[in-house]
């Protein structure tokens, strides 16, 4: 069974807040929740389905159903990084066409400058029984030097540059200049991406996502809920995830876990890169960018740099419009995660409700991307492909 | 730049009841790898089952310490810089490392490096590489 067009993303909701130090974690889950419903046009009654992750508050889902008052017949927390909710989003349709439920609630929420604040500089605690962190940790290995060792890895295989990398920063910013809610707004050049100061080579600052509080959710509904529903429907047409790592040492950076998680996706959904009008592609760093576009098919392997390069993703001007909010490299990336921003602007663009700037002409097909984890070590990455009724 | 690498003292490595003979192996400056009896695998980071097979059948095998760079990052937001890196080792395994008594811009993907130990913060030392051959010195 295919889960193509047996389930529709009928809301969203981006908190507008990018510092929660006056949020609690369970009040911004509380927040998306109700403004997604709000956007959807339907009630907590309605809902059946509940989907988050594993910094939710609280023992996996329970705390947040008690916190919320809410009961529903399906229950998922899962944890796949910032790639978790695409695959949520999938997960849901697979119930939906099970007949296990009719409205799920999808929700993110995560608040690292309030914690930070709080109680200086707070590393993401991982257990002592993590298996492979005891042969990482020891070298200073940290999220930002382990996609700089794919970055350098990519950029000796195939000649890529860093005002190639640079490009993918230039795009998000000129995209942000229409989000008034963007933390970073301004636009920027590729001189001022190469004169940011070096962070990791060949990272720059500028390569690097922000951090941000705050959090999305959306809902997903049946065919027959949707049909009653006062948005324009999104119909889920094909999904893939997928996990790639070290592989006992016989390791390559030059691709991630999309190049798997993709073919399945555009396989389901029986489209081609080609036919895709909008990309949201998970931006944690400009390296991951490149990489995916790559591995998602739309250009060839070791061309990602030249596709990106002189405009290369802006809406209205480049090959492909790609994160057109402004991305996690400018606009919001709450938590570190940056998944659920992903969906959320691949909607509007369907919807025709990005900014008037940066909004596609007549998108009828849109990607979402996202990896969880790290593109040096390992991780997760998923692919939503969605269609405007 | 040919300023050298400071001397960065790694964090204490925290092992498992699985690895406590792989870090009692470092305290004697010996580097092992895993190798499954089964398919015959040699496999990093070490441990009790085959990466390749699933077998159980496993064990560790000293590795001869050479290698070359397949990737590497000079951190720069810290107090002393360092390099992290994968080295691809003799025996075929890519390991994550640092790259250690060498100059920031000489390091290079494709450089053959040599093992070395480092006494970490309280654990047990940890392996690490430095430039080889015509690199050296």
């Amino acid at each position: 069974m295919s889960i193509r067009n047996q389930a529709c993303i009928a809301g969203i909701y981006e908190h507008p807040t990018r510092n929660a130090a006056d949020i609690s974690l369970a009040a911004l889950h509380g927040d998306v929740i109700a403004g997604a419903l709000a956007d959807a046009g339907l009630d907590k009654g309605d809902v059946d389905g509940f989907f988050c992750d594993s910094d939710a508050p609280g023992l996996g889902a329970l705390s947040m159903l008690d916190y919320l008052g809410m009961r529903v017949r399906h229950v998922e927390a899962s944890e796949s990084g910032g790639a978790t909710y695409l695959s949520q989003v999938a997960h849901a349709a697979e119930a939906i066409a099970a007949g296990k439920m009719k409205v799920a609630v999808i929700s993110m929420a995560g608040r690292p400058r309030a914690d930070a604040a709080a109680g200086g500089v707070a590393p993401r605690p991982f257990p002592p029984s993590t298996p492979d962190l005891q042969f990482e940790l020891p070298y200073g290995a940290e999220l930002v030097n382990e996609y700089a060792l794919a970055a350098m890895r990519h950029m000796y295989e195939y000649g890529t540059t860093a005002e190639q990398l640079a490009w993918v920063k230039v795009a998000a910013s000129h995209h942000a200049q229409h989000n008034p809610l963007a933390m970073l707004p301004k636009v920027v050049t590729v001189e001022d991406v190469l004169g940011s100061p070096m962070i990791a080579d060949p990272l720059h600052r500028m390569d690097c996502c922000i951090v941000s509080d705050g959090g999305g959710a959306i809902v997903v509904v049946s065919p027959d809920v949707a049909a009653s529903l006062k948005q324009p429907v999104v119909k889920v047409l094909g999904h893939g995830e997928a996990v790639k790592h070290q592989n006992g040492g016989q390791i390559d950076l030059t691709f991630s876990a999309a190049a798997y998680s993709g073919a399945d996706a555009f396989a389901e959904a029986g489209v081609t890169p080609s036919d895709i009008d909008y990309a949201s592609i998970y931006d944690s760093f400009t390296i991951t960018v490149i990489t995916q576009l790559e591995d998602l098919g739309f250009c060839a392997k070791g061309d990602g740099g030249r596709f990106v390069a002189d405009g290369g993703l802006i809406s209205g001007v480049g090959r492909l419009p790609v994160n057109t909010d402004g991305g996690g490299l400018c606009n919001n990336h709450p938590g570190y995660r940056g998944g659920m921003t992903k969906i959320i602007e691949a909607v509007r663009q369907l919807r025709g409700q990005a900014a008037p700037q940066v909004q596609v002409k007549n998108c009828r097909l849109a990607l979402a991307q996202a990896m969880g984890g790290s593109l040096g070590t390992r991780h997760a990455a998923a692919t939503l492909i969605l269609e405007r009724h | 730049m040919t300023e050298p690498l400071g001397k960065r003292i790694p964090a204490a490595p925290e092992p498992t009841v699985e690895t406590v003979e792989y870090w009692q192996a470092a305290d004697a400056h010996k580097l092992m790898i895993g190798r499954c009896h089964g398919c015959g695998e040699a496999y990093f980071y070490p441990r009790s089952r085959c990466p390749r097979c699933l077998s159980a059948d496993t064990g560790l095998e000293q590795a001869e310490g050479s290698g070359t760079v397949y990737s590497y990052s000079i951190m720069r937001r810290a107090k002393i810089p360092y390099a992290i890196a994968y080295v691809t080792l003799a025996e075929g395994p890519t390991m994550m490392t640092n790259i250690v008594d060498c100059a920031i811009d000489h390091i290079s993907i494709g450089m053959p490096v040599s093992l070395v130990f480092v006494e970490s913060d309280g654990g047990s030392p940890v392996p690490v590489f430095k430039p080889a051959g015509e690199f050296a010195g």
